[in-house]
């Protein structure tokens, strides 16, 4: 049985601090605009939807006790609905997908919503707590630092250096700039108050005309933490034969940190014929890959590797790519290692330029890579994404 | 209740009720935390909680020190049933529970240093209150012998200084004055003096009939939060961090200081020391622990007393030394012994050559009263203990002789001569080589059986080990002068038999030239480097070896008459490259294996890649540290079996003390048994198949491994 993403809805992002435009916006709030959003836009039926699965990293606070479900109620799609909460740290957006992708295959589920959610505003990073980082039997012997050092130690060990990130950077901004002033996400949507008034209508994080020359001044993000908390040596440790970290990423050249939610549709193709849509795209196969925690954010090579062998197919099979940018090192890294430069990837921009709220950037990802393989009148997309912890995901999806 | 007194403690009751304990343990030199102790403590602290005629107890100590804490004597052994060596603890614990929380006060008057277990009966007690005096201690030193607090020093201590303030504390062993402690929340209150200790202690108890601990009181906030805080997450991944880049995963306490504390700070204290008490057992079963015990506290502390001087020699007594050479070293001895009360003579060619090292001294005596720890009155009594000299006649009614002039035979011998002519016949002359065979110096002394090697280490305040060399033909009384005079400058002698590069620069180079052979091999250099401070070496071999200076490498090669090993012109080989083909001699001159940029931080040089292509794969990183430690090990254990040393402790004490070897290995033969001796045979074999015969390893290993035995066997 196929596996088809029948549509796919993201927010606008705002900024994830405390002057960001979404602050006031809960999470539950950000994914019910996304649940109606969808309804709406096609007069669903909303009885034949079996469950809704959210990724969310930060599962406390307001995104605590199965957020997934909270939207599910908020939704007003009925008491039949359930939900359940993932997370897989970064990639959480995607599983959920691939969760979704596989429960349709194996015929346990006709139609499910799938997406991700995170309020970084509301729920700072790092407020669920984890032994991974705290508990010193893990952090310790596993050699464990945070990813901003892990990004660094990329950059260090492949000779990234600060000029090289600052102009992926750059051109991260550019193509988003370019992207969003022709209108080309078209499945993004506004988030509105309740009186149906905007409160922000494009990602807010976009800052045209940013040079690698307007991001010289901006101070190293995590040049401090790596000598202060030790990590630096903790690191280098692990990779000696790297004679110097250098810290090139800043908040420029890495993710922002932003609100948003996104969702899709995944079905059989009995359900589509239920619901009277015709599928976009079909999901051809998903993997994961684990790799060193200490380097942490190399997975998306491994991880495409496997769904490429999984799918029977090469790199040059893949007409557009959406690595995430986590830190610019990452991209520039996958790209290095899969041998393609960045005509195919990340074609409009990433999470430098528009944000990555943590459990909602898979969803976004595959979103906007299905908005522009449709625009492009290409066939075949790869989302991939580097995860905390030392591991990768990537989907593979074709047009029906 | 009855007053009591016995071998243990004693107990006196006022006319208003206030209880003392005084700690007095009459069979011990010092007041020790042994479970007998604690057994008594709580049994007549439970009787004054029954008795209501008690209103509270003051706990004070009848000796100059409170308690310096366990014996560690018995965790020299292995542990052999854990589950009973743990409840041994928690039933501790629940007689020190019972005082808590038995509604009656207790106050340590700490009237004496109090460490380790000593500081956790205090802690045991509702209210601290020390003598401000500058001979008072308090903290946790557990972690320097591989261990932690285990009597609820770990868990209790966040409760009372917060997270971050007790992970200073217990990581890095820190002993406070009492000023500090209180500053830090670990005592509630300093005073004068005995009479005001007694006095508010008393006081305390009337004002506070039914205390609780902070860890009892549900209201009560740890400083700066808990772990699930903003600024408590902060504090654990910092802790990880930086113990990760402090101890490289090498010392296991460090790691289970942040985990008892991870772990016990969310629960109630009870679960808590349940956790503690599992994770002491297994830190005190670790042969980490045992070694650190053995080499780093036993051994050290038995050497610094004396333990290798000949036992039927008279204490050799040192009033007037005399030192010849004015250099570096000579002028750090000058400081060192001077400080020790000795009236020194520092004599160089020259009367300004002679002032200038005196002149360090100064120099070390400002820096020591910027810091507080001299006085301008103090500076002026060391100076007036040396009279700097260039007249040889000067040393005249010295004790002992100590010359550290340049490392040339002609200019000793001349200097010998001219010394012994007016140094008393029987008196000691000390040589400070580090290089030139002592019997060989001895040729030219008239009295070789006076003649003996003290080798200093640079520099010389700071480093704790002298090396004493016997020469073939040194007796007796020399040794034992060189020892006293050791001990009596407050530092570790190690006695050795004469060799080329004696016991430590001999098996030092080796690890210096393995780094070069490494980096032949195609290991990258920052590897090298990185690899060698992750297995607990303070410096890369590289870096070492631009210290020492390489073209003094190629100096003592060439200078130096005997057959040399394949392995010895090897790395002569690479070294005269380098010197003469790409002018790198070392640190001195900025340029080595490393790039010195003045005011910067050293780089490696970049040049390095083109003539040692680096290849990542080219030896293991696993073996890479085999190789580096190994190599020192094995040159150890030949010193052992030819003789050069007298005792593997020499040998573990030698090499931790004198260039750093890893002192949680437990020294550089101690390390034998710690890898197991037949991995540690079996990779040197493999080594020997892939590198050559340096990789050697003598018939006796062998015959040691195979009889099942010790390195510690040796010679036995």
């Amino acid at each position: 049985m196929e596996a088809y993403i029948y549509d796919a809805i993201r927010t606008v992002r705002g900024k994830g601090n405390k002057k960001g435009a979404l602050i006031g916006v809960t999470p539950v709030e950000l994914a019910r605009q996304t649940l109606t959003a969808l309804q709406d836009k096609h007069q669903l039926d909303t009885s034949l939807v079996n469950d809704v699965i959210l990724g969310c990293v930060g599962q406390v606070m307001d995104q605590g006790a199965n957020i997934a479900k909270s939207a599910a109620q908020a939704s007003h799609y009925g008491d039949h609905l359930c939900g359940v909460t993932l997370n897989r740290f970064c990639g959480s957006g995607l599983e959920s997908m691939n969760q979704a992708a596989a429960y349709i295959k194996s015929g346990f589920r006709d139609l499910i919503v799938a997406g991700g959610v995170e309020s970084m505003s509301r729920v700072a990073m790092g407020s669920d707590g984890a032994g991974m980082f705290i508990d010193p039997t893990l952090a310790i012997p596993g050699n464990l630092v945070p990813q901003g050092i892990s990004a660094d130690l990329i950059a260090s060990k492949y000779g990234y250096t600060r000029q090289a990130t600052d102009e992926f950077a750059a051109e991260s901004q550019r193509r988003a700039a370019d992207a969003n002033a022709k209108g080309y996400f078209k499945s993004r949507i506004s988030i509105k108050d309740q009186n149906g008034t905007d409160i922000l209508t494009s990602d807010e994080n976009i800052r045209p005309g940013t040079t690698a020359e307007s991001m010289a001044s901006l101070q190293p993000a995590f040049q401090m933490m790596g000598a202060m908390a030790g990590f630096d040596d903790v690191a280098l440790d692990k990779y000696p034969e790297v004679e110097t970290l250098h810290h090139v990423h800043h908040a420029g050249n890495s993710s922002a940190i932003v609100d948003g939610a996104a969702i899709s549709l995944i079905g059989s193709e009995e359900a589509g014929k239920k619901m009277g849509l015709k599928p976009r795209f079909k999901i051809r196969t998903a993997a994961i890959d684990g790799t060193d925690p200490t380097i942490m954010l190399t997975g998306p090579a491994p991880a495409t590797r496997k769904a490429l062998k999984q799918a029977g197919m090469n790199i040059g099979d893949i007409d557009l790519i959406e690595v995430n940018e986590a830190f610019s090192a990452i991209p520039m890294l996958f790209m290095e290692e899969m041998g393609i430069d960045s005509s195919n990837v990340n074609v409009n921009g990433g999470a430098i330029a528009m944000g990555h709220p943590l459990g909602a950037t898979g969803c976004m990802l595959a979103g906007t890579l299905m908005d522009e393989l449709e625009r492009r009148d290409l066939n075949t997309g790869l989302v991939t994404l580097c995860i905390a912890g030392g591991m990768g995901i990537a989907t593979i999806i074709e047009r029906v | 209740m009855e007053n009591i007194q016995d071998k243990l403690l004693s107990f006196s009751l006022d006319a208003d009720g206030i209880g003392t304990l005084v700690i007095n343990q009459t069979e011990n030199s010092t007041n020790l935390f042994s479970e007998e102790f604690i057994k008594r403590y709580i049994e007549v602290a439970h009787a004054a909680i029954a008795d209501d005629g008690v209103k509270g107890v003051i706990v004070t100590s009848g000796k100059p020190i409170f308690m310096a804490g366990a014996d560690l004597r018995a965790l020299l052994e292995d542990i052999p049933d854990k589950g009973a060596f743990t409840q041994t603890i928690l039933e501790m614990h629940k007689g020190m529970r019972e005082i808590e929380t038995g509604g009656k006060p207790f106050v340590a008057a700490i009237n004496g240093t109090a460490l380790g277990g000593g500081l956790e009966l205090c802690l045991a007690c509702h209210h601290r209150i020390a003598l401000n005096s500058t001979k008072i201690k308090i903290g946790f030193p557990e972690i320097k012998v591989g261990l932690f607090p285990g009597g609820g020093g770990t868990v209790k201590a966040p409760y009372l200084m917060g997270i971050q303030t007790a992970l200073m504390y217990l990581l890095q062993g820190i002993e406070a004055r009492p000023p500090k402690a209180l500053k830090d929340g670990l005592i509630d209150a300093v005073v004068a003096t005995e009479e005001e200790l007694h006095t508010a202690a008393k006081a305390y108890i009337l004002a506070t009939p039914n205390p609780v601990q902070p860890w009892d009181n549900k209201k009560h906030k740890i400083p700066g939060g808990g772990i699930w805080t903003p600024n408590g997450v902060q504090t654990m991944v910092g802790a990880s961090g930086n113990v990760g880049k402090l101890t490289h995963g090498n010392y296991p306490s460090a790691q289970k200081i942040v985990k008892v504390i991870h772990d016990g700070i969310q629960i109630p204290i009870d679960r808590a020391l349940e956790i503690e008490a599992r994770n002491f057992t297994a830190a005190a079963s670790t042969p980490e622990a045992k070694n650190m015990i053995r080499t780093g506290f036993f051994g050290i502390q038995d050497a610094a007393k004396g333990k290798a001087r000949p036992k039927d020699q008279p204490k050799y007594e040192i009033q007037k030394l005399g030192v010849l050479g004015a250099g570096m070293m000579g002028a750090g001895i000058a400081y060192v012994s001077a400080k020790a009360g000795m009236d020194v003579v520092l004599k160089d060619v020259s009367i300004e050559g002679a002032e200038k090292g005196k002149a360090y001294s100064t120099t070390l005596l400002d820096k020591a009263i910027a810091k507080k720890r001299s006085t301008p009155e103090k500076k002026e009594a060391l100076l007036a203990k040396i009279t700097p000299t260039e007249d040889p006649k000067a040393v005249e009614g010295s004790d002992l002789i100590i010359e550290a002039v340049f490392e040339n035979v002609e200019l000793k011998d001349k200097v010998t001569k001219e010394t012994e002519a007016v140094l008393g016949e029987d008196k000691i002359y000390g040589s400070n080589t580090s290089t030139i065979p002592i019997s060989l110096l001895a040729k030219s002394s008239a009295r070789p059986e006076n003649f003996i090697g003290i080798h200093f280490f640079s520099p010389v305040d700071k480093m704790p080990l002298v090396e004493i060399i016997v020469g073939e033909k040194t007796e007796d009384k020399a040794i034992a002068a060189a020892v006293d005079y050791t001990v009596a400058i407050k530092k570790v002698p190690i006695v050795v038999n004469d060799s080329r590069g004696f016991f430590t620069s001999r098996c030092f180079g080796t690890y210096v030239t393995e780094g070069m052979f490494l980096l032949e091999e195609g290991v990258p250099a920052p590897m090298i480097e990185r690899v060698a401070t992750k297995i607990g070496l303070p410096v890369g071999p590289l870096a070492v070896h631009d210290e020492v200076s390489l073209t003094l490498s190629v100096h003592i090669f060439e200078s130096d008459p005997s057959e040399k090993s394949a392995s010895e012109k090897r790395s002569y080989a690479m070294v005269k490259d380098l010197v003469e083909n790409h002018n790198r001699t070392g640190k001195r001159d900025g340029a080595g294996f490393y790039d010195y940029p003045k005011g910067g931080q050293k780089k490696l040089w970049p040049g390095l890649k083109e003539l040692y292509t680096p290849n990542v794969n080219a030896v293991s990183e696993e073996d890479v540290k085999k190789r580096m430690l190994h190599r020192q090990v094995l040159e150890s254990y030949r010193c052992l079996d030819e003789g050069v040393l007298r005792s593997t402790t020499d040998g573990d004490i030698g090499s931790i003390l004198g260039w750093g070897f890893p002192i949680f290995t437990g020294g550089a033969l101690s390390y034998i048994d710690y890898v197991g001796m037949d991995n540690f045979i079996a990779d040197c074999d493999a080594f020997k198949a892939l590198h050559g015969d340096h990789w050697e390893v003598p018939q006796s290993l062998h015959d040691l491994a195979a009889a099942g035995k010790s390195i510690h066997d040796f010679g036995k």
